[in-house]
C-alpha cells in the first residue's frame, strides 16, 4: 500500500473529515437523528481505513490496545453511572430531570453522557473486533 | 435507600463488570473484587425478600416514569425468592472460583472471565426483578451472551462448539421470545405485565395473540432446556469450566422457568391457557424427559455430562408440577427449584474438586478416588442421596410436594413416573460411587490428595444446606406457597378440563 500515493492522500484528506462527521452525528444525536452508536460506529470506521491503508503497527501507534480495553470498559462504566447520580440527588434510577437546574436541561445532560458513553464503548469494541481480525497471524 | 434495593441488585454487578474486565491481570484483584460484589448481592437478595414478605409488593418506576409507559420493576414473593437463589449461589460460588478458575481457564483471560461473570449474575437478576417483558428479553439477552462467552473459556477446544451450538440454540429461543412479545405488543399496545395481564383476557381470542403465546412459549422452553429442546445443554455443561457449569446449571435454568411460570400465571389469563394444550404439553414433556434424560444419564461416561443430562431430567420434574396446573403443582415446581440449585451446584462442586486434582472427569480415571478425596466423596454421596430423594435430604422434599401434587390429581401415570425417574436417579448416582469407591485404587491416582480447603468449604456449605432444608421446610415451603399464591394459580386440575 505504501506504494499507493492516490490512495495515501485521499485516505489523509477523507480522514479528518470522517472524524468531524462522527462528531457531528454524537453531538447532534439529541435533536436530530444520530447518537452514540452510529457516532462510535463512523468514528472507528476513520481508524479503520486509516489501518487499512498504512498498516496495522501504524494504527495500533495511534490507539494501542490496552487503551482501547481501558476506553470501551470506561464506556459502560459511564454510562450506568450517569444513572446512578440521580441516586444520590434522591430520585430514581435514570431519572436525569434532577442532573440540572430544569427538567430539560437535566434530560439533556443525561442523555448526552449516557451517548458520549455509548459512542466511546462502541469506538473501541469495533476496533477491537478490527483488530482481533486483522491481527491473525501475526507475531 | 430501601426502595431502591430493586434497583441496585442489577446496577451494581453492572457497573463493576468493566471494572473488573481491566483490572490488573495476574493478580487475585479481579476474584476479590466479584467476591464482594456477590455478597453485597446475596446481602441485598435476601432483605428485598424479607421487605417483600413483611411489606408486600415493591415497585421501582425506572427514570421516574411511571408504569405502563416506564420500564417498572415489580417484586413480589416470586421474584424475590428466585433472585435470592440466584445471588446466594453466586456467592457460594465465588470462594470456590479462586482455585478452580486458575487452574482451568488461562491467566490472561481471567479479569474478562470475571467481567463475563458478573454480565451474566447481572442479566439473571435482572430478568428476576423486572416487570417488563421487553426488558426481560434485554436481560436475557445480557445473560446469554455472558454465558456463551463463559462457556467457550472451558479448556477443552470443544468447549467452542458446545458454545457456539448453544449461541444458534440460545439466539432462536431469544428471537423467538421476541417475535411473541412483539406480536402481543401490536394487539395490547403495552408491554407492562400488569398492563397485559388487565388487557389480555379480552383479547384471548385472537390468533395473534396465541401466534405471540406459542413463540414466547418456544423461545423460553429452549431457554430452560425443556425436552426436548434440551440438546444445547449436556455439552454446554460439560465443556465448559467447572465454576461456570456450578453457577449456570444452578441459576440459568431456574430463572427462565420462573419468566415461564410468569407468562402462564401472571399475564395470561386461566380461559385462555385451558382453551390451548399448554398443560398437556408440559406433562408430556416432563414425563419423557424424567424417564428419557435418566436413560441418557446413566450411559455416559464423562461425569459432568452425567450429571447435565440429570439436570434435563430434573427440568422436567419442574415441567412436570407446571402441567399440574394447581397451586399445589406450582409450589413443588418452586420448591425443586431451589433444592435442584442445591444439589446440583454441590454435584458440579464436587466434581470441579475431583478435575481440580486428576485434570479429569471420566469414569475410567477416578477409580478409587473415594479413599484419596474422603471428604470431596462424602459430598457427592450426600448430594447423591438428595438428588434420589431420600428423606432428610432436600431432595425429598420436593419429590414428596411433587408426588402429593400428582396424587391429588388422581394422575396415576405421573406419580408413578417419578417414582421411576428416582430408581433410574439411584443407578447413575450408583455409578459415580462405585467408581469412586468400590474399585482398587489406580497407580495413576495413588498420589491424588484431598482437594484443598478453599474448593471443600463451599461444597459443605451447599451439602449442609442440602440436610438443613430437608429437615426445616419453613423457609423453603412457606416461600414457595405464598408465591404460588402470588402467581394467582388457580386449581383448574388436569382431570377437570
Amino acid at each position: 500500500m505504501k506504494r499507493n500515493p492516490i490512495l495515501r492522500i485521499v485516505a489523509k484528506f477523507l480522514i479528518p473529515l470522517i472524524i468531524l462527521f462522527a462528531l457531528y452525528v454524537q453531538f447532534h444525536g439529541d435533536f436530530g437523528p444520530g447518537g452514540g452508536f452510529q457516532a462510535g460506529v463512523i468514528f472507528s470506521a476513520a481508524l479503520i481505513l486509516y489501518a487499512l491503508v498504512f498498516g496495522l503497527d501504524a494504527a495500533e501507534k495511534i490507539i494501542p490496545p490496552h487503551i482501547l480495553r481501558l476506553l470501551a470498559s470506561a464506556g459502560v462504566v459511564l454510562y450506568a453511572s450517569v444513572g446512578v447520580i440521580p441516586l444520590f440527588l434522591g430520585a430514581n434510577y435514570l431519572d436525569y430531570s434532577v442532573l440540572g437546574s430544569t427538567q430539560i436541561k437535566g434530560q439533556h445532560l443525561g442523555i448526552l453522557l449516557v451517548e458520549l458513553g455509548v459512542g466511546m464503548t462502541v469506538t473501541a469494541v469495533m476496533l477491537i473486533i478490527f483488530f482481533a481480525f486483522a491481527g491473525r497471524g501475526r507475531p | 435507600m430501601g426502595n431502591h434495593i430493586s434497583l441496585l441488585l442489577v446496577v451494581i454487578p453492572l457497573i463493576a463488570a468493566p471494572i473488573v474486565a481491566v483490572l490488573p491481570r495476574g493478580g487475585r484483584l479481579p476474584w476479590l473484587t466479584t467476591l464482594i460484589i456477590t455478597f453485597i448481592c446475596a446481602f441485598l437478595a435476601s432483605s428485598q425478600l424479607w421487605m417483600v414478605l413483611n411489606d408486600g409488593v415493591i415497585s421501582y418506576e425506572l427514570g421516574g416514569w411511571a408504569p405502563p409507559w416506564g420500564i417498572e420493576y415489580r417484586i413480589d414473593a416470586v421474584n424475590a425468592f428466585v433472585a435470592l437463589i440466584v445471588a446466594a449461589i453466586a456467592a457460594i460460588t465465588l470462594p470456590y472460583a479462586l482455585l478452580s478458575a486458575e487452574k482451568e481457564i488461562p491467566q490472561h483471560q481471567i479479569p474478562l472471565f470475571y467481567s463475563a461473570f458478573l454480565l451474566c449474575l447481572t442479566g439473571l437478576l435482572g430478568i428476576t426483578q423486572t416487570g417488563d417483558l421487553f426488558n426481560v428479553f434485554v436481560f436475557l439477552e445480557i445473560s446469554s451472551l455472558s454465558s456463551y462467552a463463559l462457556i467457550s473459556l472451558g479448556r477443552n477446544r470443544q468447549a467452542l462448539t458446545s458454545a457456539y451450538q448453544y449461541l444458534i440454540m440460545g439466539t432462536i429461543g431469544a428471537t423467538f421470545f421476541l417475535i411473541g412479545v412483539g406480536l402481543i405488543y401490536s394487539q395490547t399496545g403495552t408491554l407492562n405485565m400488569q398492563d397485559l395481564a388487565k388487557l389480555l383476557p379480552q383479547l384471548s381470542q385472537l390468533k395473534t395473540v396465541h401466534t405471540g403465546f406459542a413463540f414466547i412459549m418456544i423461545g423460553i422452553a429452549l431457554k430452560l432446556a425443556m425436552y426436548p429442546l434440551h440438546l444445547w445443554l449436556p455439552n454446554a455443561y460439560t465443556y465448559a469450566p467447572s465454576v461456570v457449569t456450578v453457577f449456570l446449571a444452578a441459576t440459568a435454568t431456574k430463572v427462565a422457568i420462573y419468566i415461564m411460570l410468569r407468562v402462564l400465571f401472571t399475564i395470561f389469563p386461566d380461559d385462555f391457557l385451558l382453551a390451548t394444550p399448554t398443560y398437556d404439553i408440559f406433562i408430556l414433556s416432563g414425563m419423557a424427559a424424567i424417564i428419557f434424560a435418566s436413560i441418557y444419564a446413566i450411559y455416559q461416561s464423562n461425569i459432568k455430562k452425567l450429571l447435565a443430562y440429570s439436570s434435563v431430567a430434573q427440568i422436567g420434574y419442574i415441567a412436570l408440577g407446571i402441567g399440574f396446573a394447581s397451586s399445589k403443582g406450582v409450589t413443588a415446581a418452586l420448591i425443586h427449584l431451589f433444592n435442584h440449585a442445591l444439589m446440583k451446584a454441590a454435584l458440579f462442586m464436587a466434581v470441579g474438586a475431583i478435575i481440580y486434582r486428576i485434570g479429569s472427569c471420566n469414569m475410567k480415571n477416578i477409580d478409587g478416588l473415594g479413599k484419596q478425596m474422603p471428604w470431596t466423596f462424602g459430598a457427592i454421596v450426600i448430594a447423591g442421596l438428595s438428588l434420589i430423594g431420600v428423606p432428610g435430604t432436600a431432595g425429598f422434599i420436593s419429590k414428596w410436594y411433587l408426588v402429593t401434587a400428582a396424587l391429588e390429581q388422581q394422575a396415576w401415570i405421573s406419580v408413578v413416573v417419578i417414582l421411576f425417574g428416582s430408581l433410574l436417579a439411584v443407578i447413575y448416582i450408583g455409578k459415580i460411587i462405585e467408581a469412586l469407591y468400590f474399585k482398587p485404587v489406580t497407580d495413576s491416582n495413588q498420589s491424588a490428595q484431598e482437594a484443598p480447603l478453599l474448593l471443600l468449604v463451599p461444597l459443605w456449605v451447599l451439602v449442609c444446606a442440602n440436610i438443613y432444608f430437608g429437615l426445616d421446610t419453613s423457609l423453603t415451603v412457606g416461600v414457595a406457597e405464598k408465591a404460588a399464591d402470588v402467581l394467582g394459580v388457580v386449581d383448574i386440575g388436569i382431570m377437570n378440563k
